[in-house]
């Protein structure tokens, strides 16, 4: 078929539609919602995506962490080995800071949660609600890239001496110095009193979302005042990009042996970087990418039929059209691919319309929410390729009956 | 010769009886000619219509229209012919409802692949032929029946065809405008086209040269005036 050609079946297409207005858009009905569920789905995956590449990223491209299992999605929990591996030690920290030359900073941490409705900061009159209560290192500063707005972090001093310093997250600051300079003052954190040394900068918030709601202080003195032995997160920065794979050989070969792994076992611990996060993550997307597919793929489905069920009905009806165009030298493709065509066409705009209605509705989310939806154009292409594909792929059957009319009985045809 | 048939037959297989439409029909048609095929219902002149027209193929013998072999093409070359050699005119005129008087002349030369331009001009001149200039953009139903059935004599002219193949052309209107139209037929064979005019009406095929009488699917007689 020629592009003139295809150009004359799709004005003929368009009257065809105008011709039926409510038949032609109930029709596409199935293959709009299709296309605009697709759509809208994958600005909102992209937009969750977005954010969280950024988040992920903003731990550092060259971070390492170590802990006792590998973040991930279990169905069944943990087994009894994985239960009963040894939980990792500052001591474990301090080893990997000394025996690793690929090995830049090692930051172990732990976190509060003051039972039964979270930490508690106070000063005067101003108090914060559940921030994050962690006990950390001076190397926390460079492992997670954490930018003071004013202040200084901790140093050896601060963890031999145990002092009872804190630097705030943003919004803690926020919440408790509105109008006053933080540094210096003393504020209580949940029983204990601790002296403001330091403010960081904001970091970005995850899905609206505010990442700095929270509070570091000396790891040592995080371990006099809730002594225990719960485990501790350990972040490792490489000395550069290259010795990442160096630095992971180092930590395991040193872990396993001051874990005392035997020569034939694996790991009782796991060593990964950020990649690992982003693993997690596809695996979520990829599960509501599929959900997504199946719904659409329905949608389209009964939309694809209900196209079938009207080009029927439609080519019966236009029985007498056809045997004229028969009549006056139409050969069987030429009405096939009017008919063809006409069934592109239909779920074509149904394809448009769900773009344009997905569109919308990512840009409503935009506008409204923290999420950044993104409609990409290859998803727009696709969204119109499939529903183009799918007036093409159940038009076949109506326009083959229709270009196989005997012209006499078309023409008779009342 | 343009039209030659030669024992044309066309059996119809209904269920157990087999029927003969036409029982060994052979004409012979000069270009320019202007004639009436004539018959009772029943008497194939329909079946004898869609053969020359190419509509259909016969079950037996031969025709050969323009020096070409018509039986045994297939589907495709039979749209082919009739594209080029064969311009219809019907009873019931036969117009797509949606389109306008222009496009629907213009029709035979979209599936010829006329460029955009030349059709345009061709079924312009088309109409103004059929004296239809000034109603171009009317839809068939803002026309009358003699308006319609010109523009359809318009779009059987438009490809200039062999052969301009009437059937019942005026069975559909009243007197008055029954002899417009076959004023028409008269303008355009005296133009040197060729028409034929299958008819029921004795007063219609009496104003053609020659008269082909069928009965039973044979040739009654000729009368040649």
């Amino acid at each position: 078929m020629k592009v003139r050609d295809l150009f004359e079946n799709i004005v003929l297409a368009w009257g065809a539609m105008k011709a039926n207005k409510l038949r032609s858009f109930l029709t596409i009905l199935g293959v709009f919602i299709g296309v605009a569920a697709v759509i809208g789905m994958v600005a909102i995956v992209q937009g969750l995506n977005k954010s969280m590449a950024e988040q992920i990223e903003s731990l550092g491209s060259n971070a390492i962490f170590v802990s006792r299992y590998k973040p991930g999605i279990s169905i069944n929990g943990h087994n009894e080995e994985e239960r009963n591996r040894k939980r990792l030690t500052v001591e474990d920290a301090i080893a990997i800071k000394e025996f690793c030359p690929s090995v830049e900073a090692v930051s172990p941490s732990k976190s509060w949660w003051q039972y039964p409705d979270g930490n508690h900061a106070k000063y005067r009159n101003y108090e914060v609600s559940r921030p994050e209560l962690s006990g950390v290192t001076p190397d926390y500063q460079i492992v997670y890239n954490l930018i003071l707005q004013q202040g200084r972090f901790f140093n050896e001093m601060d963890m031999f001496y145990r002092t009872y310093t804190v630097v705030l997250g943003a919004d803690v600051a926020e919440g408790l110095f509105p109008h006053e300079d933080p540094i210096g003052k003393i504020i209580m954190v949940n029983k204990g009193k601790f002296s403001v040394i330091g403010v960081a900068e904001e970091r970005k918030s995850l899905l609206g979302k505010s990442m700095d709601n929270y509070l570091l202080i000396p790891l040592s003195t995080y371990e006099k005042i809730y002594p225990g032995d719960e485990g501790v997160w350990i972040g490792v920065q490489a000395k550069n990009n290259s010795l990442m794979d160096e630095a992971i050989d180092e930590m395991t070969e040193l872990l396993r042996r001051r874990r005392g792994v035997p020569y034939d076992k694996p790991n009782d611990f796991a060593i990964f970087t950020q990649e690992a996060f982003m693993d997690i993550y596809r695996q979520i997307t990829s599960a509501i990418y599929l959900v997504m597919i199946v719904i659409s793929s329905i949608a389209l489905l009964v939309g694809g039929v209900g196209v079938m069920n009207i080009m029927l009905v439609s080519v019966k009806e236009r029985t007498r059209e056809i045997g004229i165009r028969k009549a006056i030298g139409a050969r069987r493709r030429d009405i096939l691919w009017q008919f063809l065509v006409e069934a592109m066409a239909m779920t074509g705009s149904g394809g448009l319309l769900g773009i344009a209605f997905g569109l919308s509705v990512a840009m409503i989310i935009n506008a409204t929410t923290p999420l950044a939806a993104t409609v990409s154009i290859p998803s727009m292409v696709i969204g119109f390729s499939f529903s183009v594909g799918v007036g093409l792929f159940f038009g076949i059957y109506p326009a083959t009956r229709a270009a196989k009319l005997d012209p006499i009985e078309a023409l008779r045809y009342e | 010769m343009l039209i030659e048939t030669r024992d044309l037959w066309k059996t119809y297989v209904m269920g157990t009886e087999t029927v003969h439409a036409l029982r060994g029909v052979s004409i012979q048609v000069e270009r320019g000619e202007y004639l009436a095929i004539m018959g009772p219902s029943g008497s194939g002149k329909s079946t004898l219509m869609n053969l020359i027209g190419c509509l259909d193929t016969a079950s037996r013998g031969e025709y050969i229209l323009n020096d070409r072999a018509v039986s045994g093409m297939n589907d495709d070359e039979l749209a082919f012919v009739r594209n080029k050699e064969i311009g219809f005119v019907f009873q019931t005129f036969n117009l797509l409802p949606r389109a306008t008087a222009l496009h629907n002349v213009e029709l035979p030369l979209i599936y010829n692949g006329t460029g955009a331009k030349e059709r345009l001009e061709g079924a312009k001149a088309a109409l103004s032929a059929v004296d239809l200039a000034d109603r171009m953009n009317h839809k068939p139903n803002e026309l009358s029946g003699g308006q319609r059935q010109r523009v359809a004599i318009a779009r059987a002219l438009v490809n200039n065809p062999s052969i301009i193949l009437a059937d019942e052309p005026t069975g559909n209107l009243d007197t008055a405008t029954s002899e417009e139209i076959m004023d028409v037929f008269e303008k355009l064979h005296e133009r040197g086209n060729t028409v034929i005019v299958v008819t029921h009406e004795q007063d219609i095929a009496d104003c053609t040269q020659r008269i082909i009488y069928l009965r039973d699917g044979a040739v009654e007689k000729e009368v040649v005036k």
